[in-house]
């Protein structure tokens, strides 16, 4: 800290400036009454990764929106490079060569790698010379950072870890020297998060500076060198990252301890309940999605389903819970048979005890336009206890949302409060208030703590155990191989649509991650 | 990626529509100028024409009770998150029902000519209705397509039915005339101060469409799956909410609404069913529910409105002769213009202005959202 102290008084020299790539200073941003940075000091090394943790709301989205020029700080100074500067918009940013690679990708399906990168930067009036320009540097650039990808290949036919290449490649091949990540590894395999992760040294070790923003702790514990914390709007330390832990990272960003591990005493399985057999699943445009998949869930335990996302886990949760029609195969629960009759059919799945906490609570779980008590009755909206009859009873509806608020700890403690105002963690906790507090005998969870924070991932995983202790059936999808290891009781591995093995939660991590990559451990030893 | 911020309710009902009602007055106002009147003259006389006289006001409402209905044929299957705009056919259609069953029933009394044509005009803007509706839900036919393409069938089949089929003796392409026993009472039958003006008892029906759909929108377990189905359709299904059911039945209901406006104007007041009697009221029904946000009291505040201006447009006509009844048309659609398809013009003005002074959500939930 002293010495960016001193610079303020120097004329900004080569020296300094080659210290720190990025300098933030007292940087603020508020929208209305909601400081979301206050006073945030961050300085970044050049030629190191710098990691960035928080919890939801925490203001790392903002700050770094700050930093590529979406947003303009209300005070503060940003330093690039030893120069003040005032980041107008992103391609500002880009000129000072700050880049950023987006947690949802940027890329058209149907172009092709090459095409994908200079598009926004294609200079001249004919595409051919820069064409031929753009495929010299992407081959130096593969050679340099070891980004291989090929240039020819049409984006719809990447993989999600080469799609992730290739929005890397086009911030380098507009001159980046700094790169910011938002969120990298929610949609890789752990092979490919180790294989970003080897990449991302190697930028730094040729020079570039590399900002990684995450939530997992474990990523910033293997690859980063410096680590910032930040709390509510505030930066809280910043630590070399061999001097820190785990533990003591997850304390700092909620502000007390945290249980990182989940108590559990060993599951007492009973009955099967949800008994799936010879499942096939097609997508609309009749993609098989889910191949004949076969298992089964008995009361009072937790069946977690891993793998990386897109291998036919969503399609399997929307078949279970009513949602979409199987192709092949027949869904029992208690012995009943699930039957798929039309677009309202996920109306009968719940009458039969199924509750379904969807992989994505926004686009499915909830309406965000809705006031919550609202979304607290969706799915269960004809029942007589919502009002007599063809009527609905705000009244009575309300009185029983305010008592899910309370049991659930839900905040602001507002039934009337528009959905979208809740924060992520809050909407998620209505979500699972719905589904949880009534009569049920299957509960189908998908990602439960995605884009939730700490604090209420602890609440939500003690909610779903304690459900399993009553003795309900739960089927637990999560991208998160840590979330499934500590939750299951048995584990089931998907790739490609199909259940390709079944793991106890105490298998190695290079079991897990062979097996999430359609390679069967034990032969692929 | 600038942050949409939330305006205060007042001023997105009220100022909003009301800057864009100033606006198409005063750009009028200049076309008025421009061919040598003063506007100032031609607006009072627009608005003392409306409302400056009993029978101005009875005029004005009159037409508000079309509005009322055409508009909130639009609102409804809005709420579902689809457009209709099949209203004009849907209205045009219902006549046929409804003259039918009033020139059946003209020899009794009005009381049943009224209920009579009133159910029957309900049915035929549903049916009419139903049929795109049905396209829509079960063959994902695009409904804005489809109801504008049912406008044209309506027309060419009641210019049929008009002129070959339920023709008056003599008569070119229109219905014989309701019997006198059969009339709908007119509200100048009880309040003398309403003149010679077409209002009649179907205003009443207006008040009651608008209170019928606020309760069956904020109030019924139907109106819960509209509106969740039209705010979210995956989390519709999710909830297992038919999008089919409620596709078909918003649409049924819609069009029972914009039939309502068969009684009133052919039943009420021309009393015999004529060539091309909707004269566009549907097609303005989608500018008063845009204006009135879908809610039913912005759409009667709309339906004044437009109620208003198409009254005070026919007195600015008369009073001023210099000025053209084309012009009148122009004002009428500047005002659909701005406060329909232009309605958010002021919005980027009016957030900066509030910006500042209003309270946010609690946590910009765009920006948590990205974090996940």
């Amino acid at each position: 800290m002293v010495e960016h102290q001193t610079t303020n008084a120097q004329q900004p020299s080569q020296a300094a400036g080659s210290e720190f790539a990025i300098d933030l200073k007292r940087v603020s941003k508020a929208f209305g009454p909601v400081q979301a940075n206050k006073d945030i000091d961050l300085a970044v090394k050049r030629n190191s990764i710098h990691g960035i943790v928080g919890e939801n709301g925490a203001g790392k989205s903002t700050l770094m929106s700050i930093l590529y020029g979406f947003y303009t700080a209300d005070s503060g100074e940003i330093w690039v490079n030893g120069q003040l500067v005032k980041i107008k918009d992103s391609s500002h940013a880009l000129e000072l060569g700050i880049g950023m690679v987006h947690q949802h990708f940027m890329l058209v399906e149907n172009f092709t790698v090459l095409e994908n990168i200079i598009l926004g930067a294609e200079g001249e009036y004919l595409l051919a010379s820069s064409m031929a320009k753009a495929r010299e540097e992407l081959t130096r650039l593969a050679t340099d950072y070891g980004l291989n990808v090929d240039p020819d290949a049409l984006i719809e036919d990447l993989s999600v870890g080469q799609e992730q290449r290739v929005e890397i490649l086009k911030a380098l091949y507009r001159g980046a020297d700094v790169l910011i990540l938002d969120e990298p590894t929610g949609v890789l395999t752990p092979t490919e998060a180790d294989q970003l992760f080897r990449i991302l040294e190697q930028l730094r070790d040729e020079g570039k500076t590399i900002i990684l923003i995450t939530h997992k702790l474990r990523e910033i514990m293997a690859v980063t060198d410096t680590v910032s914390v930040m709390r509510q709007g505030e930066m809280v330390g910043t630590l070399a990252t061999k001097d820190t832990s785990p533990e003591q990272l997850a304390e700092l960003m909620v502000g007390r301890r945290v249980l990182l591990r989940v108590d559990k005493t060993p599951a007492e399985p009973k009955d099967v309940v949800l008994d799936v057999k010879g499942l096939s699943v097609t997508d609309d445009i009749g993609v098989p999605r889910v191949k004949d998949v076969s298992f089964n869930v008995r009361a009072g335990e937790i069946v977690g389903i891993a793998g990386v996302a897109g291998n036919g886990q969503s399609d399997l949760l929307r078949a279970i819970s009513g949602m979409e029609a199987p192709l092949l195969g027949e869904i029992r629960v208690n012995g009943e048979l699930v039957r798929f009759h039309g677009d309202d059919s996920a109306s009968d799945a719940r009458k039969m005890g199924v509750a379904h906490v969807p992989e994505d609570r926004l686009k499915m779980g909830l309406v965000t336009a809705f006031e919550e008590w609202e979304n607290s009755i969706l799915g269960y909206h004809e029942s007589e206890k919502y009002g007599t009859g063809m009527f609905l009873s705000p009244k009575m509806a309300i009185a029983e949302a305010e008592k899910r608020i309370e049991m659930f700890d839900i905040r602001p403690r507002n039934p009337r409060l528009k959905t979208a105002n809740f924060s992520g963690g809050n909407q998620q906790k209505i979500v699972l208030a719905r589904e949880m507090d009534r009569d049920l005998d299957v509960l189908i969870v998908g990602q439960p703590t995605r884009g939730v924070d700490i604090g209420a991932i602890e609440f939500i995983h003690k909610h779903i155990i304690e459900l399993r202790d009553k003795g309900i059936a739960v089927l637990l999808v999560s991208v998160e191989l840590d979330e499934i290891r500590a939750l299951s009781d048995r584990v089931l591995v998907m790739f490609d649509g199909e259940i390709v093995t079944e793991l106890s939660p105490d298998a190695s991590e290079r079991e897990f991650g062979l097996s999430m990559a359609g390679v069967d451990p034990k032969e692929g030893a | 990626m600038s942050a949409r911020q939330p305006l205060p309710n007042w001023v997105t009902i009220v100022l909003m529509p009301a800057l864009n009602v100033l606006l198409a007055f005063i750009i009028g106002g200049l076309a008025v100028a421009i061919i040598g009147e003063n506007p100032l003259t031609a607006m009072w006389a627009l608005f003392y024409g409306a409302f400056g006289t009993g029978m101005g006001w009875g005029f004005t409402l009159h037409y508000a009770t079309n509005f009322i209905f055409t508009g909130l044929a639009v609102a409804i299957v809005f709420k579902a998150g689809m457009f209709n705009i099949g209203g004009e056919g849907q209205a045009y259609v219902a006549g046929l029902g409804a003259i039918m069953v009033a020139l059946w029933l003209d020899q009794t009394h009005w009381v049943f000519v009224l209920f009579g044509s009133t159910i029957a005009a309900m049915m035929m803007g549903s049916l009419w209705a139903i049929i795109p509706a049905w396209l829509q839900a079960k063959r994902g036919s695009h409904i804005v397509i489809t109801t504008i393409m049912f406008n044209f069938i309506a027309s060419a089949f009641m210019s049929y039915m008009l002129a070959q089929v339920i023709t008056a003796p003599g008569a070119n392409a229109e219905t014989r005339t309701i019997a006198e026993q059969g009339r709908l009472p007119l509200l100048s039958d009880w309040f003398d101060a309403f003149q010679y003006s077409p209002l009649n008892i179907t205003f009443f029906f207006g008040i009651a469409a608008l209170i019928f759909t606020y309760v069956l929108i904020w109030r019924t377990k139907l109106g819960y799956k509209i509106r969740t189905l039209g705010a979210n359709p995956e989390a519709a299904r999710y909830a297992g909410i038919s999008a089919v059911y409620v596709i078909i039945i918003s649409m049924a209901i819609a069009g029972a609404m914009a039939g309502l406006m068969a009684v009133n104007e052919a039943v009420g007041v021309q009393k015999r069913l004529v060539v091309g009697y909707v004269h566009g009221f549907g097609f303005v029904g989608i500018a008063v529910a845009f204006m009135g946000r879908s809610h039913p009291v912005g759409i009667a505040l709309a339906a004044l409105l437009f109620g208003a201006l198409y009254q005070g447009g026919q007195e600015l006509a008369f009073e001023l002769p210099a000025v053209p009844s084309d012009l009148v048309v122009v004002i009428q659609a500047l005002v659909i213009l701005f406060t329909g398809a232009m309605g958010e013009m002021f919005r980027p003005l009016l957030e900066r202005i509030f910006a500042r002074r209003v309270n946010p959500a609690p946590e910009a939930p765009t920006t948590a959202e990205t974090e996940a």
